[in-house]
């Protein structure tokens, strides 16, 4: 374990987290309010305690895949600490576990709020809030990657423990490049959605807001009937856009190449569209009843099932109120989550495509127990390593999910609540159903159970292992 | 540059770690899953799955926008058919490791006809080093700049030596000779000596001098420098044919032990200058048998590197002669070097840095301008030459007004054709090339000698 490499990444961590925190000391210059000042303490503390940790550079800077893992893992924690911070100094929110709910679900694109009242924050918090999303969406160490002139490729490591997948693959040969264009498309498709929504005739500060949680796939909307109160024009605006991001940044970046039949082709792809798609549909015709027409009931279950499936968790209708079948529908979509190297969050489609490829072959291999099959995507072949760290996965997020779900049910509240909580944490979506509903929210939680949603919240974001790690006491020897 | 490397084994991945250290976008090709997942964790490279020569494979590694292809797989025609399906598929330069000896013979009709840039062949390279090392024994390696006008040798300071305890700065005055010292290897240490800097015995030092005042200063030092007479090689594979073949034409009997029969006969009848010997070379009653104690040198190339090693160490008990030593795969450097093992020759480097000389003269057409770059000591010492060009931030400078990087040192100017050996009021002028010594790896302008 190289512990001064760790401590140097940590400090470069705290260092760019008083960097984000400038943004909403201008936003609180612009609404004149007293909120910037708690930002403007936080931001300086953790500056000094970056500047002091990361002076001394490491003599050693290599890194392995278990120190890439832990510097992720503690980035975040320490990012989300500091993020609180002035959210509970302005007094916005006076308890600081709260805070730090908000914050992690935050960061981490869940958009889950223990907020009863989001038109009393702020604007200066509200607008940190949604920041945090579009920074967590996209990674925050990816972006001190872009940024900084790293020449150890040890840096792999750090990307394939933040960005979401089965298989990381690099866009480009160099780990700094290929965070330059993820950042870059991203910024690109966060203006463009900007844009389209001051076209539609939304004011400024909530433009750049439900963009941000659009962007990250976050959820933290500036109103308490979160996307419901604009038109449908914008509703459509912000449901698409919540679609593309959950689409792979491979897809794009091969699209900037000028290559679509190879982007389209994209199996996973094809199955996520065909997933939204086909849901939204069996769900607008099961709630078919409850609107006035078809295009409108076609329209509240495409913005649901896109917002459920990218795990961004905004809300033009309580769910809560539609029939079994549609509810159910939106449960599984939980799940399944959006694509890999997306900024949704979930199991991921290309994780269940594998699932279910591995098990028609393990099917087969019942049959003709010979058999020799390899498991292939797009026309190239699945190592079987790859498979066996899908399964692993899996299992792994089964029995956090059942711990969780243990844990959270000593607050004896109903299954469904409970059940959607922790779902709606561990895939980062943001709202689930019952107590947890597009309408209701966290905060009756007991603050044990906000721990445990919060853990959920970060290991979901982090794709499990990195978070897992810290609890490996091999993890922290030095050999 | 975009650099597309097909075969990740030695060579493959010595060239992806040191080309993307330099800052070209590498995409590696390998079959074997592990291989590339291994070079994925341990630079920063792309890796792809897949067979090198398929069309398919190659545009996806992006072949279209590359620059440069090397194919450095096991098999010759695979390589030359990945240049061949390279040349038509993009518009780049290609590169392929050829080491059989019949195409060899042909080179100068494959590289024309299928367009290839460059065609390297691991054996032949390491055995024309190793014949330049027996030609003048004394040093453990020599590298030339500047079209040959300037030297850089390295070797070792004996017991009793004139260089023992002496200033670098007295080297001038006390020999009168213009030679300078630019690196200084002491155990694990490599020094980059000031004027300041005592030499001690058991160092391992390394001069800059043009041919002429290196044979003048070894004189002076009491140095024989004679080529060798004679040479034992033990084992008879591809390299022990050319580096006979060199030598015979250099008028060094050569004596080669191989233990397979079949091989003995492809020899003499290859070879029938040379003499070749049917034993087990890692018989000691052999070695004896055969005279290695008489020997001016001894070379070491059998397929073990272990064998090689100790066979060396051997050589080097039983009499005072010049040895090299062969090493393919085996890594750890620092222990090897502890070794008293005199020349080693890494037929991996060897490869590498031909083809890296090649990828640096690309690159000069498109910004860096290293002329030609050597590794003085493994991974921690460079030799580069640059040229001075206009706008260059030294240019018309003298070189006390340059605020160097530490740890470097500009070992000689090259003036048309002229070398000087570089004294604090000279100054570099438009067209002069330099050879910088500097442990500070991955240079790759002239103004990068200067501090940040």
């Amino acid at each position: 374990m190289n512990y001064s490499m760790i401590r140097y990444m940590l400090g470069l961590v705290s260092c760019f987290s008083a960097m984000f925190m400038t943004l909403p000391m201008l936003v609180s210059v612009i609404y004149k309010e007293k909120s910037g000042f708690s930002f403007l303490a936080v931001a300086l503390f953790s500056l000094a305690v970056g500047i002091l940790t990361a002076r001394k550079k490491p003599q050693n800077r290599k890194m392995y895949a278990r120190e890439g893992l832990v510097i992720v893992a503690l980035s975040w924690i320490v990012l989300s600490i500091y993020g609180a911070l002035p959210f509970a100094l302005s007094g916005d929110i006076p308890s600081y576990v709260d805070a730090l709910f908000e914050t992690i679900s935050g960061f981490t694109t869940t958009g889950a709020s223990i907020l009863t009242d989001v038109e009393a924050l702020s604007n200066t918090c509200l607008f940190w809030r949604s920041f945090t999303h579009w920074i967590g969406g996209m990674g925050v160490l990816v972006f001190i990657m872009a940024l900084m002139p790293a020449k150890d490729s040890s840096s792999m490591h750090i990307m394939r423990a933040e960005s979401p997948g089965p298989s990381v693959s690099k866009l480009v040969p160099q780990v700094r490049n290929t965070a330059m264009i993820l950042y870059l498309i991203y910024f690109g498709m966060t203006l463009v959605e900007i844009t389209l929504l001051l076209i539609g005739g939304m004011p400024l500060f909530d433009a750049v807001t439900v963009a941000f949680g659009t962007a990250g796939t976050g959820g933290f909307a500036v109103k308490n009937s979160s996307i419901a109160g604009y038109s449908v024009f914008l509703q459509g605006v912000v449901a698409v856009f919540m679609v593309m991001f959950g689409v792979n940044f491979n897809v794009y970046f091969v699209l900037l190449r000028k290559k679509p039949r190879q982007a389209f082709r994209s199996v996973e792809f094809l199955t996520y569209i065909g997933i939204v798609l086909g849901s939204s549909l069996l769900i607008a015709i099961s709630i078919l009843p409850m609107f006035p027409n078809a295009f409108t009931a076609f329209h509240q279950a495409f913005f649901q099932v896109g917002s459920i499936m990218t795990t961004t968790g905004y809300a033009t209708a309580d769910f809560n109120t539609w029939p079994a079948l549609a509810r159910t529908i939106l449960v599984m979509l939980m799940f399944v989550g959006a694509c890999a190297g997306s900024t949704g969050g979930g199991i991921k489609v290309s994780r269940v495509i594998l699932l279910l490829k591995g098990i028609k072959k393990e099917l087969q291999m019942v049959c003709h127990p010979r058999s020799v099959k390899k498991v292939k995507v797009d026309g190239h072949v699945v190592e079987h390593e790859v498979i066996r760290s899908v399964n692993a996965f899996m299992v792994l997020y089964v029995v956090i999910f059942v711990v969780s779900l243990l844990i959270v049910s000593l607050d004896e509240k109903d299954l469904v609540t409970n059940f959607t909580a922790v779902a709606a944490t561990l895939n980062n979506i943001g709202p689930g159903l019952e107590i947890v509903g597009p309408t209701g929210n966290f905060s009756s939680f007991s603050i044990l159970s906000k721990f445990v949603l919060m853990f959920d919240m970060l290991a979901g974001r982090l794709e499990l292992f990195p978070i897992m790690m810290l609890f490996v006491p091999a993890t922290w020897k030095r050999v | 540059m975009q650099i597309i490397i097909v075969g990740g084994g030695k060579v493959g991945s010595t060239l992806a770690e040191q080309l993307s250290k330099e800052g070209n976008d590498i995409t590696v090709i390998d079959r074997r899953y592990e291989v590339v997942q291994n070079l994925l964790n341990e630079f920063d490279v792309m890796g792809i799955v897949g067979n090198g020569s398929s069309h398919k494979v190659q545009i996806e590694a992006g072949i279209e926008n590359a620059d440069l292809l090397i194919a450095v797989t096991g098999s010759d025609e695979l390589n030359l058919l990945c240049c061949l399906i390279a040349k038509k598929a993009g518009n780049c330069q290609t590169i392929a490791r050829v080491r059989n000896p019949e195409y060899n013979e042909e080179m100068r009709f494959i590289k024309e006809e299928l367009g290839l840039a460059m065609a390297i062949n691991p054996e032949l390279a390491s055995a024309v080093e190793m014949a330049r090392v027996l030609r003048f024994p004394t040093a453990i390696k020599i590298e030339t700049f500047a079209k040959g006008k300037v030297e850089v040798l390295k070797f070792k300071i004996g017991k009793g030596s004139v260089l023992n305890n002496i200033q670098v700065s007295q080297i001038a005055t006390k020999l009168k000779c213009d030679v300078l010292v630019c690196a200084v290897e002491r155990e694990d240490d490599v020094i980059i000596p000031t004027g300041n800097t005592i030499l001690r015995e058991n160092d391992i030092i390394s001069i800059v001098a043009s041919p002429k005042h290196s044979s003048q200063f070894f004189k002076r030092i009491n140095i024989v420098t004679n080529q060798v007479r004679n040479t034992m090689i033990a084992g008879g594979g591809e390299i022990a044919y050319y580096l006979t073949k060199q030598l015979l034409n250099m008028g060094i009997e050569v004596k080669i032990i191989e233990k397979d029969k079949a091989r003995c006969e492809e020899l003499s009848e290859l070879l029938p200058k040379a003499s070749i010997i049917l034993g087990d070379a890692s018989s000691q009653q052999v070695l004896m048998e055969e005279g290695l104690a008489n020997m001016d040198s001894f070379v070491t190339l059998t397929n073990m590197d272990e064998e090689n090693i100790l066979l060396s160490l051997f050589a080097r008990r039983v009499s005072n002669m010049k040895v090299i030593t062969k090493i393919s795969s085996i890594a750890f450097n620092d222990v090897i070097n502890h070794l008293d093992l005199d020349t080693i020759i890494y037929p991996k480097y060897v490869t590498s840095e031909y083809i890296m000389g090649y990828v640096r003269a690309m690159k000069n057409s498109i910004g860096s301008n290293v002329e030609n770059m050597y590794r003085l000591v493994e991974n921690k010492v460079e030799a580069l030459e640059f040229v001075i060009r206009e706008k260059a931030p030294v240019l018309n400078k003298t070189l006390e007004q340059l605020d160097l990087k530490e740890n470097l040192l500009i070992g000689c100017i090259n003036r048309n054709g002229e070398i000087i050996t570089p004294k604090g009021q000279d100054v570099l002028k438009l067209g002069d090339t330099v050879v910088v010594v500097t442990t500070n790896t991955g240079l790759k302008d002239i103004s990068d000698i200067l501090r940040d």
